[in-house]
């Protein structure tokens, strides 16, 4: 399992790392970790808008694991 | 919960909100293509505080405060406001400062670049054209690695300080008001000619901010962010507020008689192309390697981000020494700086960039 850890990290730069990995592998699944609601928006609509499916699970302490899947 | 503001539909509501709203400040007072301009109304509190004495451009504009405190009550309301911070704190100052030097040079930042083109301003295009090229510098070096290191959640002093920052300034303008005739009130300093001397009132100018504050926080409006993520990823989402903006200014001044089209002559606005030009290119690479337009830069600030807030006091400090070292600009022309503020500033930024890369 591939996980991108993008907590405490502005734009653009979780969307970035998100490109590089789907660039990297396209198919395979992916977790984000993000850890304010505009990160969780922007990694979200991108990966859907590229044709990913998103499940947002909550961590706890902020922290939001975004499950990436095709 | 579901954010309309950030959905599509909701980032073109924002723009038209900035956009009116604008126009409407006009109306009631504030300068002309100066509805709203965080660059410019930045220097003004910095003047209203006595940072700098240049007399024409001293007022604390409570749009200012309304901006930072809108914010604050979106975040508190959706249970958004986290105090973070500790992301290359001075870094961010001086990125602040090289974008305000930088802004004051063409005379606007990236909403009055629009509120000016909205009212016939071709000079804009210059300013316009020049934030694009410094944003893809700036996404050049984000393509390599560039960032200023993660944020960590901080103690709740960190989160509130900014917003009771602007709570103070609230303060200080209630308590020394502007008195007709007069420069001074207290400690304050109040314009009585000039762009500074040319307000809305009060209630109008906080409340219509704290309406914007609210909208963009949630929205996360952002006119660095919209070119950006155009470079970046062919993603138009943030674009679209802007170009909402953008239509909607244009309108409501064609409506009200305020759309003038021209170069020469424009409201506090110059016409020399190249450094109309070159002032945005600086101002638009610190904007994307802070990671925000000074509007956004204000919204995070109120949510808890002191990184942001620090970016925003480097504006402040920008902005006032842009006015007492003559790099500043006027309707007149460029400063007798301008032109220095404008190439350090660039170089300045460049060296962040490259040191900042970290990439293997």
């Amino acid at each position: 399992m591939r996980t991108i850890d993008a907590q405490g990290l502005s734009c653009p730069q979780p969307l970035v790392l998100f490109h590089a990995a789907i660039k990297e592998n396209a198919t395979d699944p992916l977790d984000v970790l993000v850890d304010n609601e505009a990160s969780r928006e922007n990694v979200s609509r991108e990966a859907r808008n590229h044709g990913w499916k998103v499940e947002a699970i909550d961590m706890g302490n902020g922290t939001t694991r975004l499950e990436i899947r095709k | 919960m579901k954010n309309f503001l950030a959905t599509t539909p909701g980032i073109i509501v924002t723009g038209v909100i900035i956009g009116v709203l604008a126009s409407v400040l006009q109306k009631y007072g504030n300068p002309a293509n100066m509805g709203i301009c965080v660059a410019c109304f930045g220097r003004d509190v910095a003047g209203g505080l006595g940072l700098h004495r240049a007399a024409v451009v001293q007022y604390l504009r409570p749009e200012i405060m309304g901006l930072v405190l809108g914010s604050l009550l979106a975040a508190l309301a959706t249970r958004e406001f986290r105090p973070r911070g500790g992301s290359a704190p001075l870094v961010r100052f001086v990125l602040g400062m090289i974008a305000a030097m930088g802004a004051l040079v063409f005379l606007g930042c990236p909403w009055r670049a629009i509120l000016r083109l909205a009212g016939g301003d071709g000079n804009a295009l210059l300013g316009l054209a020049g934030l694009g090229v410094g944003i893809w510098i700036g996404t050049l070096f984000f393509k390599n690695g560039y960032s200023l290191g993660r944020s960590s959640t901080q103690g709740v002093a960190a989160g509130v300080l900014f917003p009771a920052i602007m709570a103070g300034l609230l303060l200080l303008y209630f308590f020394f008001p502007q008195v007709e005739g007069q420069a001074q009130s207290g400690p304050i300093f109040y314009s009585v000619k000039g762009p500074g001397s040319q307000h809305a009132p009060f209630l109008i100018s906080f409340g219509l901010a704290c309406v914007i504050g609210f909208a963009a926080q949630r929205s996360r409006f952002c006119t660095m962010g919209a070119f950006r993520d155009l470079f970046l990823f062919r993603s138009t989402h943030l674009l679209l507020g802007i170009v909402a903006m953008l239509v909607a200014a244009f309108a409501a001044n064609y409506l009200t008689g305020s759309f003038t089209p021209g170069f020469a002559g424009q409201p506090v606005a110059h016409t020399d192309h190249i450094w109309n030009f070159m002032g945005m290119v600086t101002a638009g690479l610190a904007f994307a390697l802070a990671g925000g337009c000074p509007g956004r830069q204000l919204f995070m600030a109120g949510e808890g981000d002191s990184d942001a807030a620090v970016f925003v006091l480097g504006m402040l400090a920008g902005a006032a020494m842009a006015h007492n070292f003559g790099s500043a600009s006027s309707g007149a022309g460029i400063g007798a700086y301008g032109i220095h503020a404008t190439l350090i500033g660039l170089a300045v930024c460049l060296v962040i960039g490259v040191l900042n890369l970290k990439k293997a």
